[in-house]
């Protein structure tokens, strides 16, 4: 019953500001590339021919942090890998997002010792968990998909 | 945590050439997150111009402690963290780490299990050179063939998945056979993928062998000696592109190699171009031992009779209590191995994949040591890129084709 | 034994004192550090044992005398046959003379060695720390490191854990 019914025929859309930007949020969502270990092989499968990633606008990988949003942790993370994975982070301009890709780098997986980081959770925040090991690429996408719902679904108050 | 180690420059003043200290020539860090590593490798690089002057590799951002794990757990739970070790070749690790507790206890293989193990040692040896001949040609800008190769490996994967449940990391081959037979549509699906393999193989060569552009970017970059390789420890395609014929399956068969009829493929030349002509046809000598093997299929049990080590099966486990005495007793406790040492190799797709393990009398293992190919295999990196583009250094990355989760361990 | 490596270790047991044992078809020779670059130099000129296929060590702790033994296998690509030598070491700084002049290879696999047992390997140009961090205490794969082993989370003691588990700061 708004103005849209009266602009309808006029070419023009309109929406509130919230679901435009979460919309384009979504839709062009540049995850970082970055593999650490078997998962990567994994995440590499994702983004080929069979499952093709593109299909949800996430296909466009980028080699620097100052470029991407999404940080998918694809493997175990080692205690000297966990001060670069953390810079990377922090490298990485709002707003992003992580997805802990694994049990490895969920919570430590079959790895619990003295090595390895037990859940990548305690350098980064983690906005999504896809279980597995590793992952089938669909899970993956499904954890893409999760993600996407998250975005689409932030308000105003709590943008970054 | 947010504190990263500076480089010092101190430290690594042995490594570096005098010029570096006076500043006439460049420092500069390369990884561990960078595309063309593939994976957490550190590179720190002395550059003149453009001309690496020395690298120095710096290894164990992917060091997970699995040689520690592996001593705390019973010898058949110590199996999975062989597959995460190198990840393209699971079932090699699991091969290796078995064939190495069937030695240290005695356990004997039936033959159908055997002609399996080589049919799938063999699809992993195609799917982790899939993935190596997409990547690194990625490295040298040739996008397409990565969807290519990806597209013949999801084949291989559902294979795995066909008989293990999963895609990569499926613990299939357990100390004395197999975890269990395989299904009825294997054959079938194995004989389908090496038809189309083959016909694929061509088109990757199509793409490639002839291309100007990728021969110029390989022929004669970071060559190598068969004698500085004998020195070094390398092993695998970058021995083979030398010209020595040193091949593990060959010089000291297990899994009964020595029934098959294949060649080893070598090349002359040294360099990139040789290492990617002999692994594209060691893919074809992969499948000739498929093939070979699919004919010649036993039929017979896959695991052994051995109730020392080996669980009864689920069928017995209704009628009889020893048979559920004697699976409980394997799965809590687990066998016990002599305290004896043991060493075995095997020939990864990287190279000599040797395994050590040491009984303590106990069920686990007293050190479980793994020599990777990987690691020796980029020991050498520095004495390849000497004097080379750094543009030249990714494509020799590539084509050493490391593994970083099985060069840290 | 292989008939190949019959003369081989009859020599290395003579020249360097070593015994030799035997397992499941493969042939161990315990030898003394002072001796073991001769014994490898013996072997790689006289015997043709061209490629080092093994180098790690095995930790014995509490056992004092020997604490450590580092173990070396050798390969001959031309007679295919491959020869174990076994170094015992004693107390908890233990140290051995490098291997690098006679193998070059066997130098990532010292630094290993000292990384995670703490063994010094005597004229290694590069005795770094290899897959631990620099600033990294202890060496890990000996046996009296600790696991490192977290607790798992369970109903009774989730609250503990949570409490115990570091949190980005964020």
């Amino acid at each position: 019953m708004g103005v849209e019914q009266k602009l309808g025929n006029m070419g023009i859309a309109t929406t509130t500001l919230e679901q435009a930007v979460n919309w384009a949020r979504t839709n062009s969502m540049w995850p970082m590339l970055f593999g650490l270990a078997c998962c990567a092989i994994e995440m590499m499968a994702a983004e080929a021919a069979n499952y093709d990633m593109s299909r949800f606008g996430m296909e466009l990988m980028r080699a620097s942090p100052r470029q991407s949003d999404l940080m998918i942790v694809a493997g175990r993370v080692s205690r000297k890998m966990a001060p670069v994975l953390r810079r990377l982070y922090d490298q990485m301009p709002d707003p992003k997002w992580v997805i802990a890709m694994g049990d490895c780098a969920s919570t430590g997986g079959i790895f619990n010792n003295y090595a390895v980081v037990q859940g990548v959770d305690e350098i980064v925040p983690v906005n999504v968990y896809v279980a597995g090991c590793p992952p089938r690429p669909e899970a993956l996408v499904h954890g893409i998909l999760i993600l996407q719902e998250k975005v689409r679904s932030e308000h105003l108050s709590q943008w970054r | 945590m947010t504190e990263t180690q500076e480089i010092n420059l101190e430290e690594l003043r042995h490594l570096v050439s005098e010029r570096a200290l006076t500043g006439e020539t460049m420092l500069l860090n390369m990884g561990p997150q960078h595309p063309s590593t593939h994976g957490v490798l550190r590179l720190l690089l002395e550059l003149d111009g453009e001309i690496v002057v020395n690298c120095i590799p710096d290894i164990g951002y992917l060091h997970t402690g699995v040689e520690k794990n592996m001593e705390s757990k019973i010898f058949q739970k110590a199996e999975p963290m062989t597959d995460r070790l190198d990840y393209l070749n699971p079932i090699g690790n699991n091969l290796t780490f078995c064939l190495a507790v069937e030695k240290l206890c005695g356990i004997d293989v039936p033959p159908r299990a055997q002609v399996l193990r080589v049919m799938l040692a063999e699809l992993e040896r195609l799917s982790s050179h899939l993935v190596w001949l997409g990547t690194s040609a990625l490295d040298l800008a040739a996008m397409s063939l990565f969807l290519y190769t990806f597209r013949e490996r999801e084949m291989i994967l559902d294979i795995k998945e066909l008989i293990s449940g999963s895609r990569m990391m499926t613990t299939y081959i357990r100390p004395g056979g197999l975890w269990r037979d395989v299904p009825v549509e294997f054959e079938a699906a194995v004989r389908r993928y090496c038809d189309v393999q083959e016909a694929r193989l061509d088109e990757y060569e199509a793409l490639l062998t002839n291309n100007a552009l990728f021969r110029d970017r390989t022929i004669g970059i970071g060559v190598i000696n068969t004698q500085q390789c004998y020195e070094w420890g390398v092993t695998g395609p970058v021995i083979r592109a030398t010209g020595e014929p040193f091949d593990v399956r060959k010089i000291q068969p297990y899994s009964g190699y020595e029934e098959y009829d294949f060649e080893i493929p070598t090349e002359k030349g040294g360099d990139i171009f040789s290492r990617y002509m002999v692994r594209v046809r060691e893919m074809r000598q992969s499948i000739r031992i498929i093939r070979q093997a699919l004919d010649k299929l036993p039929f017979g049990p896959v695991r052994s009779n051995n109730r020392k080590f080996i669980p009864p099966p689920r069928s017995e486990l209704g009628t009889s209590m020893e048979a559920v005495i004697h699976h409980f007793k394997l799965w809590t406790e687990g066998f016990h191995a002599p305290a004896e040492s043991v060493y075995m190799m095997n020939e990864s797709p990287r190279g000599l994949l040797g395994v050590y393990i040491e009984g303590n009398g106990g069920p686990t293992g007293h050190r479980i040591h793994y020599h990777t190919p990987s690691f020796v295999n980029l020991q050498i990196l520095p004495l390849l890129s000497k004097g080379h583009f750094v543009a030249d250094l990714v494509g020799i990355i590539g084509s050493i084709d490391i593994i970083l989760g099985d060069c840290d361990r | 034994m292989n008939e190949k490596l019959l003369p081989a270790v009859k020599a290395l047991s003579e020249r360097f004192a070593a015994e030799s044992h035997e397992y499941a078809g493969e042939v161990w020779l315990t030898v003394s550090p002072e001796h073991i670059v001769d014994a490898c130099k013996a072997a790689r000129d006289e015997f043709k044992f061209n490629l080092l296929t093994n180098l790690s060590a095995v930790d014995y702790w509490p056992q004092e005398t020997p604490r450590f033994h580092v173990v070396y296998n050798l390969f001959s690509s031309t007679d295919q046959v491959s020869l174990g030598l076994r170094v015992p070491l004693d107390g908890n700084a233990p140290h051995l003379p490098s291997l690098i002049p006679v193998y070059p290879g066997a130098n990532w696999w010292e630094r290993e060695g000292w990384d995670m047992f703490g063994i010094r390997f005597d004229g290694h140009p590069d005795l770094r720390r290899i897959l631990m961090p620099a600033d990294w205490e202890g060496h890990p794969l000996r046996k009296d490191y600790p696991l490192g082993y977290e607790e798992v989370q369970f109903t009774f003691n989730v609250g503990d854990v949570e409490i115990r588990k570091p949190r980005p700061r964020e």
